[in-house]
């Protein structure tokens, strides 16, 4: 893949036109210039990304509590994620939470998109609904346990107002995941319809000119039309907000903090406790490895079902 | 191609025309309506933090779905900056307990500030590495650096964390910032999009009268880029600003001296107590965190909507 886009650069010793050793000299003079451009990142890269992966991995295969230095324990700790009830509980937590906050959020972006495409062009609109996405998750996750409070909370006041009981949202154990999925579906949906909206950019408006001539209804064209020429931008839009979605920590750890009886304990949330809680690195690192073998296979599915790749445009 | 043919609707043109234009615009405005509920629905929460941060957090169980602030008071603040005694704040029904904000906004302050500069130099100096020069094994770095986005945060925390902790550096600044300083991936390859977009020719000229890579950087790819590169700052000052987990980590639970907002409102949350919390401050606490945010977006929301419009899928 990274070899698509390589420029052709004159090899040393190759015939490299009329003045070859002011060639070299000019490319020698290249290099360092780039040197000196890439250090900081490249340094900052080695250090503080791809060296701590490789640590990971290795860690991953050893006993180690941060007190004394790691043991190799070969396989163990996979042995163990295996056996470990917790960690397959977690796992379907995070599904759960995945499939719910996916879902809906996918579907309310899409609309917003469309409407966003078809009704307006104003940017003030889409700047509100950005809003929710540049504040922090802490911010989102205090606001909405407020507002979703049993005996306080606005939204059990509405729901008094219908005539029915109040709900326990971040107390009950089978709300709670539902609910923090919801609330993240209301930091993000207008992010995800951003996007989405991009994309709907690229489909030419003379399509719908001529399907509107042809006398279809909006409603026809957006199911002829619109979902069909968006598929690859919506596959990419899915990969990415699926995997921002496995990685949801911020809400549970200032709400709920796993429980009620650990029904919101995400795989993350999970992470976390093993590895600061308990300091287990060696176990933590090895649930992190895992998850990114999950999040690897669930990405390459996805394309593959969506066809990301491939475009009915052209 | 295939999917968008349309049924040729020759035969169906003249009668339902008016029908369908009524049709349309009941359509229309019905999607209206609804991209309006979106927008209050996503504008309600906002109101209601700044309500409940101005009521009295005794007097809110007495009016708990009241539109305006009930028993108006600015006690809330007072209490998060510590200017509240403690009569006043247990008066109010806040916990009484000391808390700093002032402090743990001068150190937001410190830490985004500083992650911005140091990020966004350094990217777009690697930014013009990756665009512009030619050096060997550039494009496979170049993917090396893409492929860092599938990792997540947590396995590469891990390992941060041991050597953060190896080097003395838990519970400072440096800490904290050391991470993200250098590059993200994000930001590199934002910034490369636009510096392959500057005219050569430009470049060349300034080549001929003898000027070097990083003077060719410094006086013309940087001012030239001044609009990105704004929008950048921007959105790292927002990421940073906003940023839990990794502060979270490498600051004590029991060191305040270099807490960021974020963390210290999960720590305000989790010290109210649980039976009666004061709402009023945390809410109060929450807004003075998401100020900063709402400034930015204020001033330059348009700006980041663009960007994200442009960045989001590539």
């Amino acid at each position: 893949m990274a070899n698509t886009v390589s420029v052709p650069t004159p090899r040393p010793g190759a015939p490299a036109g009329r003045h070859e050793p002011q060639a070299r000299s000019q490319e020698r003079r290249d290099h360092r210039a780039a040197l000196f451009f890439i250090l900081p990142a490249l340094l900052g890269f080695a250090v503080f990304y791809l060296w701590p992966t490789i640590r990971g991995v290795y860690l991953s295969f050893t006993d180690y509590s941060l007190l004394a230095p790691p043991e190799w324990a070969g396989a163990a700790n996979y042995v163990k994620l295996i056996g470990d009830g917790s960690f397959w509980r977690s796992l379907a937590v995070t599904l759960e939470y995945v499939v719910i906050n996916i879902s809906v959020q996918t579907i309310v972006a899409i609309v917003l998109a469309v409407m966003m495409h078809r009704l307006t062009k104003s940017s003030f609109l889409r700047g509100v609904l950005l809003l929710p996405y540049l504040v922090a998750s802490v911010v989102v996750a205090l606001v909405w346990y407020w507002m979703a409070d049993y005996t306080l909370g606005v939204v059990n006041q509405v729901i008094g107002w219908i005539g029915l009981e109040p709900l326990g949202f971040f107390g009950e154990e089978h709300l709670v995941i539902p609910t923090i999925a919801l609330v993240n579906v209301w930091k993000h949906m207008g992010y995800t319809a951003l996007l989405i909206f991009a994309g709907l950019q690229a489909i030419p408006r003379s399509l719908y000119e001529a399907a509107s001539v042809d006398g279809s209804t909006e409603w026809r064209s957006f199911w002829r039309i619109t979902l069909p020429l968006l598929r690859p931008v919506l596959a990419m839009v899915l990969v990415i907000t699926v995997i921002g979605s496995f990685q949801i920590f911020d809400t549970v750890a200032v709400t709920t903090q796993g429980g009620p009886a650990d029904a919101s304990k995400v795989i993350y949330y999970y992470i976390f406790e093993k590895a600061f809680s308990q300091f287990d690195f060696g176990y933590a690192s090895a649930m992190g490895v895992a998850l990114i073998a999950i999040l690897a296979g669930v990405s390459l599915l996805q394309m593959r079902l969506l066809r990301a790749g491939e475009s009915d445009l052209s | 191609m295939t999917a968008i043919s349309m049924p040729s609707a020759k035969t169906a043109v003249a009668r339902p025309a008016a029908r369908q234009g009524r049709r349309t615009r009941i359509g229309r405005i019905a999607a209206w309506v609804v991209l309006w509920i979106f927008v209050l629905l996503t504008l309600f929460p906002f109101y209601w933090m700044l309500r409940t941060s101005l009521s009295n957090n005794r007097m809110l169980f007495s009016d708990p779905s009241s539109w305006l602030p009930v028993a108006p008071t600015l006690g809330g603040y007072e209490r998060v900056f510590g200017l509240a005694t403690i009569q006043e704040a247990q008066a109010q029904g806040g916990s009484g307990a000391s808390i700093s904000f002032w402090l743990y906004l001068r150190n937001s302050v410190i830490v985004a500030t500083v992650i911005t500069i140091g990020q966004v130099f350094f990217s777009a100096m690697a930014a013009y590495a990756f665009a512009r020069l030619r050096w060997p094994g550039r494009d496979k770095v170049f993917f090396l650096f893409l492929t860092a986005l599938m990792v997540p945060p947590i396995f590469i925390h891990l390992p941060n964390f041991e050597l953060m902790k190896n080097m003395g550096l838990l519970n400072t600044f440096a800490g904290i910032v050391l991470p993200y300083l250098f590059m993200t991936p994000f930001a590199v390859f934002f910034l490369r999009q636009f510096f392959l977009n500057v005219s050569r020719e430009v470049e060349e000229a300034a080549m001929l009268d003898g000027a070097g890579y990083p003077r060719i950087f410094f006086r013309l790819i940087l001012p030239m880029s001044a609009a990105p590169i704004a929008t950048l700052a921007i959105l790292t000052y927002i990421n940073s600003w906003n940023e839990y987990f990794w502060p979270l980590l490498v600051t004590d639970p029991t060191n305040d001296d270099v807490r960021v907002l974020t963390v210290a409102l999960g720590v305000f949350k989790s010290q109210t107590p649980q039976g009666s919390p004061d709402w009023a401050g945390l809410m109060a606490a929450t807004l003075v965190a998401a100020l900063p945010v709402l400034v930015l977006f204020a001033a330059f929301g348009k700006r980041i909507v663009n960007s994200i419009q442009f960045s989001g899928l590539k």
